[in-house]
């Protein structure tokens, strides 16, 4: 069964902090909603777990028993121990007393978390708390995994295997939608939606968003290409990113094929466009 | 320090619930407390039985306040009403002395009644009216120790302070750490979740209160002359409306800061407005209703009733009875307030119009 939000729209007062946005939560896939700061990306993923109601639009998701979510906040209990936070979950859904003991040593060594399962939540590394909120959420092997920024101010080693712990999810046939600020993160997902303001610039499989990128995107040493300031172009590593949304790239700019990064780049300088 | 003035002023207009407890509150309590601290007693309430009751009855002048004549009764159902807590008075007449017997767990009436008794017999010497001669006797607490009358109120009140303010606390402490938005997606009902709130403070509070009362009668002798099951079961009821009241504080603060004020807010009057320390009946008709609301009030009927009278369970039907009413409601209001935490997809948003509404399937 595919989950999802279809066209969802999400108001707070005279706000509109989500317009029109489909988010698909496929099972055994990965959807990673990606955008910048205040774009939506928690809105959207509330809403899929039933924290926030849509004014319009359509919601589906599994029953609560069937999810597994991962706030923001990362929700550990900090006075609680990495066990004692286990167990607490382990009773809210209701895991069998003969699961539970052999499910959570199976989490705690994916997670490399083992040997700290008498120190307090509170005491946990940022890149641990992430890790064990994520393995709180697995406890019960859920049918729709969402989690909220769960790599933000992780480091790259913690990252790649938080990854690791979604990808295996997903590959024993749960449906994971992934909110995330970094970009590369999307490139490696089955399904992305590109957020900006509420809106959806883009979104589809990640190979899709880079076959639309409109126009061509090219490479100079300098902003613009060495002629006059252009707000088309963008810093990337040593040297410029230009995007000529009408082909014709400035002189001195050579061609370049876009990768994900350019291609979101691409989409939020379109929307700003009104392209 | 200006940096300082200036960012505490802008933090607190924010906080307006705060502004307005600061301002509002010193003046509300000033003249709540001002109308219920009364220690004159006006009103007695006092039965008469016996053969003579009528004519004694008639000889009665305020602050008595005859509610029952009974001439075919005799002193054991005097005793009766005393000990149910339905006169502070009872007249006994019929034999050769007029017996006058008084409830000593009411202090303030009983020293009020033994004064206008010794203005009566002056009055009635002076005018030369031959009566027989009165005998008085205070019962359940005949030396009038306050320490008897005080401690087991004091051991509610203690309760009050303790329970409501950590429970106050548990609800908004999840909200402050973002585990609360765990428990919404969690499968557990908001009244799983409030009673788990509850439980484990229950069993604590009801350990705390046994000792407090047992210190209570080691160290100053009060006595414990009633039935504990029905102290027990008054207990439980008063500690449940109690931590009930915390937990309801917590569902409606955003921070641990508001909490603690509403917490303030709720066992303050229950000091002076409870018939702790000033008699309930002796209060301003204007702020009297606030005690009938307060569970402390019905916790002392309770624990004074059955520890220095032997008040029976039959008796105390009417405490029992709203102190099991107040806890239904607080403990519904709780938990009707905390399902909005838990579902708010449940609960349209804040301006939709009613044309707004979008679908949500949930497969079972």
């Amino acid at each position: 069964m595919t989950w999802g939000l279809e066209n969802v729209r999400v108001g707070f007062g005279h706000r509109i902090a989500l317009d029109g946005v489909t988010v698909p939560a496929g099972p055994a896939s990965v959807t990673v909603v990606v955008g910048g700061d205040g774009a939506g990306k928690s809105t959207c993923l509330k809403t899929l777990v039933g924290l926030v109601r849509p004014q319009a639009g359509s919601v589906r998701r599994p029953a609560k028993e069937r999810i597994g979510y991962v706030p923001a906040t990362a929700g550990l209990y900090a006075d609680l121990t990495v066990q004692q936070n286990l167990d607490f979950s382990a009773s809210a859904y209701r895991l069998p007393a003969g699961q539970r003991g052999q499910r959570e040593q199976q989490l705690l060594e994916r997670t490399g978390l083992a040997g700290v399962r008498r120190r307090l939540g509170g005491q946990l590394s940022g890149g641990m708390q992430r890790k064990l909120a994520v393995a709180l959420a697995l406890l019960h092997a859920p049918d729709l995994l969402v989690l909220d920024e769960p790599t933000t101010g992780v480091d790259p080693v913690s990252r790649a295997e938080l990854w690791r712990l979604i990808s295996a999810a997903a590959a024993q046939g749960t449906a994971v939608v992934v909110a995330t600020t970094y970009v590369n993160e999307a490139a490696r997902a089955a399904s992305v939606v590109l957020l900006e303001a509420g809106k959806a610039l883009a979104s589809g499989s990640p190979d899709a968003i880079l076959r639309g990128v409109p126009g061509v995107v090219g490479t100079a040493a300098h902003r613009g290409g060495g002629g006059r300031p252009d707000p088309l172009s963008w810093r990337r590593g040593v040297g410029w990113r230009v995007w000529a949304p009408d082909g014709e790239l400035p002189a001195g700019v050579e061609r370049a094929a876009p990768d994900f990064d350019d291609a979101v780049v691409v989409a939020e300088l379109a929307a700003k466009a009104g392209r | 320090m200006w940096a300082m003035v200036a960012k505490e002023f802008r933090q607190l207009r924010r906080d307006r619930r705060t502004v307005a407890m600061m301002i509002v509150l010193p003046v509300v309590l000033l003249v709540v407390f001002g109308y219920a601290a009364n220690f004159d007693v006006h009103d007695i309430p006092t039965v008469v039985v016996g053969p003579g009751a009528r004519q004694a009855a008639a000889s009665l002048r305020p602050p008595f306040h005859v509610t029952d004549v009974a001439p075919a009764a005799g002193e054991s159902a005097a005793r009766s009403k005393l000990q149910d807590g339905q006169a502070v008075v009872a007249v006994v007449t019929g034999g050769t002395d007029v017996d006058v017997l008084m409830d000593g767990t009411q202090l303030f009436s009983v020293q009020t009644a033994e004064g206008a008794l010794a203005k009566l017999s002056a009055s009635t010497r002076a005018a030369g009216v031959a009566a027989p001669p009165v005998r008085q006797q205070i019962l359940y607490n005949p030396r009038l120790t306050t320490s008897w009358v005080m401690v087991p109120g004091l051991a509610g009140l203690i309760l009050v302070f303790v329970g409501t303010l950590i429970t106050s606390l548990g609800v908004v402490r999840e909200r402050q750490t973002g585990t609360l938005e765990q428990l919404a997606v969690m499968p557990l009902r908001a009244r799983d979740v409030i009673a788990g709130k509850i439980a484990p403070y229950l069993m604590v509070a009801a350990v705390d209160l046994t000792a407090i009362v047992l210190i209570g009668m080691g160290l100053f002798g009060v006595p414990f002359t009633g039935n504990v099951a029905t102290f027990a079961l008054g207990a439980a009821l008063f500690l449940l409306v109690t931590l009930g009241m915390g937990v309801l504080i917590s569902t409606v603060s955003q921070n641990q800061g508001q909490a603690i004020q509403l917490a303030f807010m709720i066992m303050l009057p229950q000091v002076l407005l409870s018939g702790l320390i000033f008699p309930v009946t002796s209060m301003a008709a204007g702020v009297r209703w606030i005690s009938y609301v307060l569970p402390l009030t019905y916790f002392i009927q309770i624990s004074r009733g059955v520890m220095l009278k032997a008040t029976p369970i039959s008796a105390l039907g009417q405490p029992l009875g709203l102190l099991a009413l107040l806890a239904v409601v607080v403990l519904g209001l709780a938990i009707f307030r905390f399902r909005r935490d838990l579902a708010p997809s449940g609960r349209r948003s804040r301006d939709a119009k009613p044309r707004d509404r979008g679908s949500e399937a949930v497969a079972a």
